[in-house]
Order: C-alpha cells, then sequence, then structure tokens
C-alpha cells in the first residue's frame, strides 16, 4: 500500500488502536489533519489549548492504562505542549506525541514557526524521534508506542517534518519491534525475591509502602492480597492511592508531607519496609538524613534502577515489573517455613492504632463557612465513592487526597511529580471520554482552574458532562498556607484578587453553574449537580480563607516532625 | 573518585546530545568527553571522564544506561584498564630554551610535528599525569597554545567491550 507520511502517521495509530487523538491544528501538521478529515476510525478532540490536549491524553492514559495520543502543530504547539509533556515525564505516564516540523530543507534556517522540539523536549520525554525520511516513519511509530508503553513507562515524541508527512511510499506495520539499546528487565531476580520474603517474614514491625508503579504496572490485585496474606500495615502515596483500597483496615492512610500521623511514624519506627513502586520522593520521605534508621532494612522493588537507592540506600533491590515480582512474592510467602510473628505484630498494631488515635484528619465543621474537608467528605457520600477524581494543585488536591477514599486504582488522576496548575479540568475530558458512563469531578482550586479554564469549551463540543468541584478560597492556597507558616504570615501575592463570576462564566460556555455559601446547602447542591448526568456543573463552593492542610511536614523537618493542626504553629 | 566510563551508544544525531544533557540537568561533573565511530559504523565509543561519590557514579551508570540511544556502560574502575590521552602543544622555541624543550619532549617520548624559527608543536599520547607532568616540566610562558583530546580507555587483557 502506497501512502503518505501523514495517511502512515494516522494509520500508525489505528493500527495501534488508538481511539482519540487530542490535538489542534497548523501549518506544520496541515497535512496529518488533511489525512484525519479522510478517515473515521480514529476520533480528534479539538481542544482549547495545546497543553490540554496533552493533559487529556495524559489522564485518558491514566484512566485506561494504554497510551494517551496528541497531536501539535511546531513552534508554538509544541512549546504549549511541554507543560504536558513534563507532567506526563513526572509522573511515568506512556503517550505518544506527534509533532510538525518546518520542512527539512528548511530546518535549522529560523524558519516561520521553526524551534529545535528534539532538543526543547529532551529533558522531559522519555524518548523522541525526529523522522527524516518517511521510510522510517512507521517502524519510528512502532517503536515509540513500545518505548511508551514498556519498562517505566512514559511520554514519547515523534517529530514529523511537513515534506516528510507529504512524501510517499510504500507502507506496512512492523508487527514486532526489537532495539539492542532497550531491553527493560522484567522478571526480578529469584534469589533477592527470596531474600526478600525472608526478610519481611521475619520482620517484627513490618510496613508496606505502595506507589504509583502498583497502579501503572496494573499490580494492585497482587499488592492486596500480599498485604492482606501478610496482614501488615499498607500506605500509598499520592500517586498510589486506590492500589490498596483506602476502606480497608490495613491501610494507614497517605504518608508524606501531608500524610497522616500513623503512616509517617509507622514508616520511620518499621523494622523492615517494603517499597512497590515507589521512589522515596522528597516529598514523601522528609529530610533523608532524618529519615535514615539504623537497622531498619529496605526492600525495594522497581522496574527502574535509578530509582533504587537514588536517594535513600536500600539492603535489597529488585529491579523487575512489580506484577511478575509479586506473583513470586506471594507464592514464596505461602510456601514460607517460617510463619509471621503473630505476637510481634499484634503488638506493633497496638502501638500504630494508639498512633491512629491522634486521629489527624480530624478537623472542626462549622455552621457558618463551609469548611473545604467537609466539602470532600460529601463528595465521597454523594459519588458513593465510586468516581473519577481529577485535581488541579494546591491545597484543594492534598483534601481530595485525605478525604476521599479511593478503593480501586485509576480513579484519582492528579499532576504529582510536577504538580502542574491546569490539570484537573483537560484530564477529567480525557477520563470521562475514556468512560462515558462514569462519574467523572474535578476538584479544583479558584487559581488552578482559570489556568485551563477554556477547555469549559471543549466539554461542551463533545457532550463530556464532567463537574467541577471548585474549592473557592480566594487564595493560592498552598502559597499562602506556607507563607503563613514559614514566612510570617506575609502573604505576598497569594491572594486571587478580581475573581471572575464562575456561575455566570460556566453559563456562557453553556453549562449549569452553582454557587455555594452556607455549609447547610453542600450536600443538596452536590446531589443535585450529579443527578444532571448529561450537564456539565461548576460547582463554586466559598470555603474557609484560613483552612490550612494538616497534617504537614514543613520542607527539610523529619518526616516525623508533623505539624497536626492549627495548634502546632 | 575519578572513573573513566565507557560508552557504547547508537551513531544516531543526537545521541550525544542526550548525554552531554543528563549531565548537566542532573549536575553531574564531567571532566572529558570523548566520542568517535567503531569499527560498526551503527556504533559510537564514548569516553566520558568524571568523578563523584560511590553513589553518585551508581547513578551516573544508572542514568546513562536508562538513556535509550545508549546500548551499554562500563565503569572502567571495576576492572584493569589502559587509559591514553594525546595532546597538541604549541610552544616559543627560540634561542636556548629550543635545545631544552626538544629534549624535555624526548624524555616525555613526544615528537616534534611541526617546526617554525619560533615554534615547535608538540604531540605526545599518554595517560593524564603524563601530560599534566609534561606542561609542568617546561617552562608555563612558553606555551602558546595546548589542545587535549580528553582520556581514551579501554579494559586490559580478555576484558572487552562489545554489543
Ligand atoms: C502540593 C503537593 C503535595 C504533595 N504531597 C505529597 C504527600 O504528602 N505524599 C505523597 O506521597 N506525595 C505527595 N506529593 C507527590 C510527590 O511529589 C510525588 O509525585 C509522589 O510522592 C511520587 O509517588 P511515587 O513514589 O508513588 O512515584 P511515582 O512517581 O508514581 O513513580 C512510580 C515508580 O514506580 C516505578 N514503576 C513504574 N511502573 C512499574 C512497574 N510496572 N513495575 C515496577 N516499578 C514500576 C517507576 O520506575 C517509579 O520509580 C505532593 C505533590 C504535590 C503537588
Ligand atoms: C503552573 C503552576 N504555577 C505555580 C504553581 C505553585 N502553586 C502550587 S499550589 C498554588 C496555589 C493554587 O491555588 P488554588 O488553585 O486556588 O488552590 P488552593 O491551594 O487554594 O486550594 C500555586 C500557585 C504550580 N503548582 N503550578
Ligand atoms: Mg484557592
Amino acid at each position: 500500500m502506497r501512502l503518505t507520511g501523514a495517511e502512515i502517521a494516522i494509520q500508525c495509530l489505528v493500527e495501534e488502536g488508538v481511539p482519540y487523538v487530542f490535538g489542534y491544528p497548523g501549518g506544520a501538521v496541515l497535512h496529518i489533519y488533511d489525512a484525519l478529515f479522510n478517515q473515521d476510525k480514529l476520533r480528534h478532540i479539538l481542544v482549547r489549548h495545546e497543553q490540554a490536549a496533552l493533559h487529556a491524553a495524559d489522564a485518558y492514559a491514566r484512566a485506561t492504562g494504554k497510551p494517551g495520543v496528541a497531536l501539535v502543530t511546531s513552534g508554538p504547539g509544541v512549546t504549549n505542549a511541554i507543560t504536558g509533556i513534563a507532567t506526563a515525564y513526572m509522573d511515568s505516564i506512556p503517550m505518544v506525541i506527534i509533532s510538525g516540523q518546518v520542512p527539512t530543507p528548511a530546518i535549522g534556517l529560523d524558519t516561520f514557526q521553526e524551534v529545535d522540539t528534539v532538543g526543547i523536549t529532551r529533558p522531559c520525554v522519555k524518548h523522541n524521534f525526529l523522522v527524516k525520511n518517511v521510510d522510517d516513519l512507521a517502524s519510528t511509530m512502532k517503536k515509540a508506542f513500545y518505548v511508551a508503553t514498556s519498562g517505566r513507562p512514559g511520554p514519547v515524541l515523534v517529530d514529523i517534518p511537513k515534506d516528510i508527512s507529504q512524501h510517499i511510499t510504500e507502507y506496512s506495520y512492523p508487527k514486532t519491534v526489537s532495539m539492542r539499546s532497550y531491553n527493560p528487565v522484567i522478571k526480578g531476580h529469584s534469589g533477592q525475591i527470596k531474600k526478600a520474603v525472608q526478610m519481611l517474614m521475619e520482620a517484627k514491625r513490618p510496613m508496606i509502602y505502595v506507589g504509583g508503579g502498583a497502579i501503572l504496572g496494573d499490580a494492585t490485585q497482587l499488592v492486596t492480597k500480599l498485604v492482606r496474606d501478610l496482614g501488615y500495615p499498607c500506605t500509598n502515596t499520592l500517586m498510589g492511592l486506590g492500589a490498596y483500597p483506602a476502606t480497608d483496615p490495613q491501610f494507614v492512610g497517605m504518608l508524606g508531607m501531608h500524610g497522616t500521623y500513623e503512616a509517617n511514624l509507622a514508616m520511620q519506627h518499621c523494622d523492615v519496609l517494603l517499597a512497590v513502586g515507589a521512589r522515596f520522593d522528597d516529598r514523601v520521605i522528609g529530610n533523608p538524613q532524618h529519615f535514615f534508621v539504623e537497622g531498619r532494612r529496605i526492600i525495594h522493588i522497581d522496574i527502574d534502577p535509578s530509582s533504587i537507592s537514588k536517594r535513600v540506600r536500600v539492603d535489597v533491590p529488585i529491579v523487575g515489573n512489580i506484577a511478575d515480582v509479586l506473583n513470586e512474592m506471594v507464592k514464596l510467602v505461602e510456601e514460607s517455613p517460617v510463619a509471621v510473628d503473630q505476637l510481634a505484630l499484634k503488638q506493633w498494631w497496638q502501638q500504630i492504632n494508639t498512633w491512629r488515635e491522634r486521629q489527624c484528619l480530624k478537623y472542626a465543621n462549622s455552621t457558618e463557612v463551609i469548611k473545604p474537608q467537609y466539602v470532600i467528605e460529601k463528595l465521597y457520600e454523594v459519588t458513593q465513592g465510586d468516581a473519577i477524581i481529577t485535581s488541579d494543585v494546591g491545597q484543594h488536591q492534598m483534601w481530595a487526597a485525605q478525604y476521599y477514599k479511593f478503593d480501586k486504582p485509576r480513579r484519582w488522576l492528579n499532576s504529582g511529580g510536577l504538580g502542574t496548575m491546569g490539570f484537573g479540568l483537560p484530564a477529567a475530558m480525557g477520563a470521562q471520554l475514556a468512560f462515558p458512563d462514569m462519574t467523572v469531578a474535578c476538584v479544583t482550586g479558584e487559581a488552578s482552574i482559570q489556568m485551563c479554564i477554556q477547555e469549559l469549551s471543549t466539554c461542551k463540543q463533545y457532550h463530556l458532562p464532567v463537574k467541577v468541584v471548585n474549592l473557592n478560597n480566594r487564595y493560592l492556597g498552598m502559597v499562602r498556607q506556607w507563607q503563613e507558616i514559614l514566612h510570617g504570615n506575609r502573604y505576598s501575592e497569594s491572594y486571587m484578587d478580581a475573581l471572575p463570576d464562575f456561575v455566570k462564566l460556566a453559563e456562557s460556555y453553556g453549562h449549569v453553574g452553582m454557587r455555594i455559601e452556607n455549609p447547610a446547602d453542600v450536600e443538596g447542591a452536590l446531589k443535585e449537580a450529579f443527578a444532571l448526568k448529561d450537564r456539565v456543573v461548576f460547582l463554586d463552593f466559598l470555603t474557609d480563607q484560613t483552612e490550612n492542610v494538616f497534617p504537614m511536614v514543613k520542607a527539610g523537618a523529619g518526616l516525623t516532625e508533623m505539624l497536626l493542626g492549627a495548634e502546632d504553629l | 573518585m575519578r572513573h573513566i566510563l565507557s560508552l557504547l551508544l547508537e551513531n544516531e544525531s543526537g545521541a550525544l546530545s542526550r548525554v552531554a544533557g543528563l549531565f548537566s540537568a542532573r549536575g553531574y561533573n564531567i571532566e572529558a568527553l570523548s566520542v568517535a565511530p567503531t569499527e560498526d559504523p551503527t556504533l559510537s565509543r564514548m569516553t566520558i571522564v568524571t568523578s563523584g561519590s560511590d553513589d553518585v557514579i551508581e547513578q551516573i551508570t544508572k542514568q546513562l544506561n536508562k538513556l535509550i540511544d545508549v546500548v551499554k556502560v562500563f565503569d572502567l574502575n571495576e576492572g584493569r584498564y589502559i587509559e591514553r590521552e594525546l595532546m597538541l602543544v604549541k610552544v616559543r622555541a627560540e634561542g636556548a630554551d629550543r635545545e631544552e624543550i626538544k629534549r624535555t619532549a624526548d624524555i616525555f617520548r613526544g615528537r616534534v610535528i611541526d617546526v617554525t624559527d619560533r615554534t615547535y608543536t608538540i604531540e605526545l599520547t599518554g595517560p593524564r599525569d603524563k601530560l599534566d607532568a609534561f606542561l609542568e616540566a617546561i617552562d608555563n610562558s612558553l606555551i602558546l597554545e595546548t589542545v587535549r583530546t580528553g582520556a581514551s580507555g579501554i579494559g586490559r587483557g580478555e576484558w572487552i567491550l562489545k554489543v
């Protein structure tokens, strides 16, 4: 079959089973858009800003586990996309990005809308390609999908110059791909796994710390089985929420900067720590010197060797795919000649339960002013804990993570590594497209939402009935909180003045807008909004301006040096 | 500690910038870097001289391995190896200095490869220390220009770095 480069690009996506491509046209991709026009297998979603195309495709990937695909033009199309690419990179999300480039003879001449895309994206992609010959296009696309989805997943960019998209060649999509320079390890080292299981069985104060890798690797059922078989406490990172059910008694909550008292103390005081697809992030362990405990042994399972012993020295490294490794571990636990020391475990749980009695997530509710935590609790009830929740970045994100109890993976979509404000709304679109029948809500703040608010228009065009839960505190709340605690209450540029009337704004986009100012109206408003199944509803909750996120570990402090409430300030 | 890393990488445009970009992005030291194609034209061999604690060197190796264009990474310090560097030095060579410089070059097994009335250009190979020692041995004020390739390294005996 003889096809143009543009047709080949589209055909490869169809071949990969991609249902949606999120994008925005421009000069360098006109041939590709022409090829899109002439087919009906692949649906294009026209966003209102390239950043949103990336976030929507990224959330599609987070929600489904399949790679998300975005298409942008050269120059400003690419630069607008960078934030979205970096967001996906930091959270290891499988994506393929196709970008247009100026024609090959014009590269390097400061041509109209030329940027060095391969250069500018290099630090925030897993890999990228510049296609210089149309004969290489199909095999490059195949490699792009392979690299993006295997090993530690990540975004891969394919830069296609305009003339290449016009050139014609014989097309066939490669069935297989092999790259001598890229062979991710799948199976863990059996000896190491044995050693790890023995260490786990002999633990007196064990702790299991599960991260985003368990979700990325679709290993959450195995995680749950292992944790339950052992009877050990389990914590999830922000990226791992839903990997182990939050309503399970063995779950001690999220850990880290805004983690629970019991999770952070158990991390510090355990004698054997099993880390599963979690990368000992600085927001998770606090000060590394403080985190180091003489005698505590650490087992770390990760597919990326560079995640291991990066910030924290590990005793038993296991490089491999979580599902493969845990399969072996579960079996070894079942066959283990040594039994778990039930007495020690009981004492450990007693200790954890006394930490739990601190009730670190308790807050003083009010009848006067809406508490943001209360809105999330009600959101959880009204959606029966079964919605896909996306979020932006700030206090609202942390409250959503703390108070919405995620029992299933791929229900909590947020930007953890880059912390990108503007992620929430486009992410909700990607999730809603992936699961048209599910309830999708975006928990956001009045500042974050304005970073991609234009996407309300995309929601209208494609009938994506997402619900926007705006926790409107009239502040860059997370910034204000740091200024209050670390900068002597000097609220430098963190007040959000001149806010739009969000109700009217939603209405002008053709949606339903609601403003809720009274705590008594919270539940009713949520019920009403979620009953409007086929409409976008923008719920503007005017929340307590002074509320802070607790617990909190200040930057540089030890993980257990937590502020638990206003009384600790 | 100083380490010499040997890499085999795909001979693709952009591969060098991926490696160089990694070092600058992650704040790793880079003392010298040299790269050229090998007997297999699809592969380049790169030698990087870097330094850092054991933890840092471990991360550098892992991060290099993670680059898709990198086929293999070896830390030569993990075995026995030979290191060589090429240096070209142009020196002012007049009057009594002329003889003296020539003698010093001979001692270091250097070769004079270009001669004018007033200059010598000397070619010298060896491990870094030897080249440094040569520069120290001649009067600093006579040195007009130096060019060094950075180290190349190779394992001893049967220690062969191949795909
Ligand atoms: C305002 C704000 C506050 C935050 N506060 C907190 C906080 O209190 N607590 C918290 O936890 N985080 C917090 N974060 C998020 C934090 O910055 C990190 O993004 C997060 O902790 C990283 O999660 P993770 O360790 O699970 O790693 P991820 O980024 O999810 O990385 C996954 C790891 O798993 C590995 N992996 C992937 N696939 C596989 C596989 N198939 N097999 C094996 N391994 C695999 C990867 O190589 C990687 O090492 C906050 C972020 C923001 C924006
Ligand atoms: C693009 C971007 N710019 C700046 C920041 C720094 N930042 C983190 S949280 C925050 C405030 C967010 O305010 P809002 O969306 O109202 O949420 P709140 O904290 O009030 O709940 C800012 C500015 C960021 N994370 N992303
Ligand atoms: Mg706010």
